[in-house]
């Protein structure tokens, strides 16, 4: 899992019919200041993440698949939490 | 998942027998204002995705997930097309 931000989202009509009515988000990797590491990726939102969160990510199909109810679903990223703060060692930030 | 333009494609005679039957595009990796990032791969098309067209495409194992034989031989598949973007206060539409 890791750390990311939400830049907005995304939309599809034309998809593979086992991802129908799921939230397409797309993100980047952040380190935990949240400076922006990665490039842009697609993810599927479970927690109503909004644009501008900083949010938690899981990079693993088969769990994605389960945490969705779907057994054909082609993904492979899901925004799993909304992140509020994050604290290294006495040095806290409020996300947002 | 990441996002890809399609810029071409590929046509192979003797290959798998399981990607038989499935077009084989060339997308580049793109940013959230569609600008071209570096990365530039072969993906099978599961939707009808055209040149030129902004697409969604799944990455590693799960890019099996789409096809009915779980030994279809593919690590980038596309599995969408992506007509807007809404990011920062910017729509971008796409034709």
């Amino acid at each position: 899992m890791f750390l990311g931000k939400v830049l907005g989202n995304v939309v599809a009509t034309i998809k593979n019919k086992n991802l129908d009515g799921t939230k397409l988000m797309l993100i980047r990797q952040t380190d935990v200041h949240g400076t922006l590491t990665g490039k842009p990726q697609i993810a599927v939102d479970t927690v109503d993440a909004g644009e501008g969160d900083t949010v938690i990510l899981m990079k693993e199909g088969g769990s994605a698949r389960k945490l969705l109810k779907r057994a054909g679903a082609p993904v492979n990223l899901v925004i799993v939490g909304v992140v509020d703060t994050v604290d290294l060692g006495g040095w806290t930030q409020v996300a947002k | 998942m990441i996002l890809g333009r399609v810029v071409g494609n590929v046509v192979s005679t003797g290959k798998w027998k399981t990607l038989e039957g499935w077009k084989i595009l060339i997308v580049d990796q793109v940013d959230e204002s569609l600008s071209a990032i570096g990365n530039r791969f072969i993906a099978l098309d599961t939707i009808g995705a055209g040149n030129g067209e902004i697409v969604m495409v799944i990455e590693s194992r799960e890019a099996t997930i789409p096809f009915e034989d779980p030994n279809t031989p593919t690590d980038m598949a596309v599995v969408g097309i992506i007509e807007r973007i809404n990011c920062g206060g910017d729509h971008i539409e796409i034709m």
